[in-house]
């Protein structure tokens, strides 16, 4: 057996080659690339002075408030019913793919599969797909959100089925229930909390990617940032992030509040 | 009675888990079931109500045969063997009550349990059962806010209220603390004989089993080493 002295002083010596090696892989690429360190660092404050002095909203950009403010309750709205939409989703096709819960092994591939396609087209491939079928219109965004969710969402729910469910599903199973006494009684309500959080914080995430959604499909809150962006409206522009930022903050206080009482 | 003759399972070829076990308990006994980590001592007790399904053999109860029945059979075998768990299996979220309730699901149609619809007698049946195990007044308390001893009692009532011949404990003491533990073993001990039940545990620890059982059963590595009557223990040990 290897003394443990002689394993601490190979490991440190193991850590200590790592570093080097990521370092040495950094310092590798940036010759590749040509990249200035540098003036890159050099840069970032810079960039930072002028987006402090072209985004800045100014009194004039009020005027574009009631506007922007429209636009982003209705992302907000789209977002949280995309959640909703694709929660209702996920939980009965994660009840029938995950390994406590599943019918057999060929449906539970089939749903991790299916779950892992929706999860690994990125939402801007989605977005610009959907586009050509459903055209520019809410829809559009509600349908991308609601894809990428559903595989995001249909994932999270197994791990949480297998990991909190499996023991009462167990003792209720003894007692003789049957299969959906025992899904009603145990495992919903055994999961409930960490499936509520999941949402919420899918929807905190899904308000945060409607802008995106919404500059590709020409809808929502993203759109009127594109319009005032490439118009040179920077303080509109400015006063539109400004108020996604004091939105998502807003949701995510709220959320944390929630969690805090049903957890 | 319970017989079991000749149970046999292995989860890897050739490599028998449990190999020609034999016994039977008449009603009215506490059995225990000892020894060590992976001798097969959970395997017999998950045989018993076929949560694990076994190779062979045959298991007994008032003689038809639980490996042989079909999936409305079993949900009846099922429904008369009560199972309590080392960690509890309750349902954290719900209350005492509604856990104890939970005992009843075997005997309901799918729709009255998928909704929780309990009759008023099945109510005031869950209520006097928590009487019983001294619980009365954590009816409609979280489950997550009792202590492991109280969360092990609520597992007995829910088990009691199947109106069982049976009861299955898969190790019930080992995540207790020392008083909770004897506790819960006179309890069970107690229990056995008011309903004139088998009452068949798990244990690590020889001196618990010498002391409440009735009979003990012995197993290593997959093999019955010993089945006698508690008393017999009692001398030599």
């Amino acid at each position: 057996m290897q003394s443990p002295i002689k394993y601490l002083s190979h490991k440190g010596w193991h850590q200590t080659a790592i570093i080097a090696i990521i370092g040495g892989i950094y310092i590798l690429g940036s010759q590749i690339l040509n990249f200035d360190n540098l003036n890159g660092l050099l840069a970032v404050p810079k960039a930072f002075a002028w987006l402090g002095v072209n985004f800045k909203p100014t009194a004039h950009s009020m005027q574009y408030f009631p506007r922007i403010w429209q636009k982003l309750i209705q992302t907000v709205l789209l977002a949280i019913s995309s959640t909703m939409v694709a929660a209702i989703i996920a939980i009965f096709v994660a009840l029938l793919g995950s390994k406590v819960t599943g019918i057999n092994g060929f449906v539970q591939t089939i749903v991790r599969a299916i779950a892992s396609f929706f999860r690994n087209i990125p939402l801007v491939a989605w977005s610009m797909i959907l586009l050509f079928s459903f055209k520019q219109s809410d829809f559009t965004g509600f349908l991308a959100l609601l894809l990428m969710s559903v595989g995001y969402l249909i994932r999270a729910f197994m791990e949480i089925i297998e990991d909190e469910a499996s023991e009462t599903m167990l003792a209720l199973k003894a007692t003789g229930a049957s299969y959906f006494q025992v899904i009603f009684q145990a495992v919903l309500p055994q999961i409930l909390p960490s499936i509520l959080s999941w949402i919420l914080y899918m929807i905190e995430n899904n308000v945060r990617d409607a802008t995106l959604v919404g500059i590709l499909t020409g809808t929502g809150i993203g759109f009127i940032f594109d319009i005032y962006y490439k118009s040179f409206r920077f303080d509109a522009a400015g006063m539109t992030v400004l108020a996604i930022i004091f939105v998502v903050i807003a949701l995510e206080t709220i959320s944390n509040q929630i969690r805090k009482v049903i957890l | 009675m319970l017989e079991v003759k000749d149970l046999q399972k292995s989860y890897e070829k050739d490599k028998p888990a449990l190999k020609d076990i034999s016994f039977n308990i008449k009603p009215g006994t506490f059995v225990a079931i000892i020894g060590p980590s992976g001798a097969g001592k959970t395997t017999i007790l998950r045989s018993l109500n076929q949560l694990i399904k076994d190779d062979n053999g045959q298991i007994l109860l008032d003689g038809n045969d639980i490996r042989t029945a079909n999936k409305t059979q079993l949900r009846k075998y099922r429904r008369q063997i009560g199972m309590v768990f080392q960690n509890y299996n309750l349902v954290e979220r719900l209350t005492v009550i509604e856990n104890v309730l939970h005992g009843r699901l075997g005997y309901k149609s799918t729709l009255a349990g998928v909704f929780g619809r309990y009759t008023q007698e099945e109510k005031e049946e869950a209520m006097s059962l928590l009487k019983k195990v001294g619980l009365e007044n954590f009816a409609l308390q979280r489950c997550s806010e009792l202590s492991g001893g109280q969360k092990q009692r609520v597992g007995i009532a829910r088990s009691l209220i199947q109106h069982p011949k049976v009861i299955l404990c898969d190790e019930p003491i080992t995540s207790l603390d020392p008083a909770s533990a004897q506790n819960v073993m006179e309890l069970l001990k107690n229990l056995t004989e008011e309903y004139n039940l088998i009452c068949i545990a798990n244990l690590h620890q020889i001196n618990m089993a010498k002391m409440y059982a009735d009979q003990i059963i012995g197993i290593r590595k997959g093999r019955l080493v010993f089945d006698e009557a508690a008393t017999y223990y009692q001398r030599i040990l």
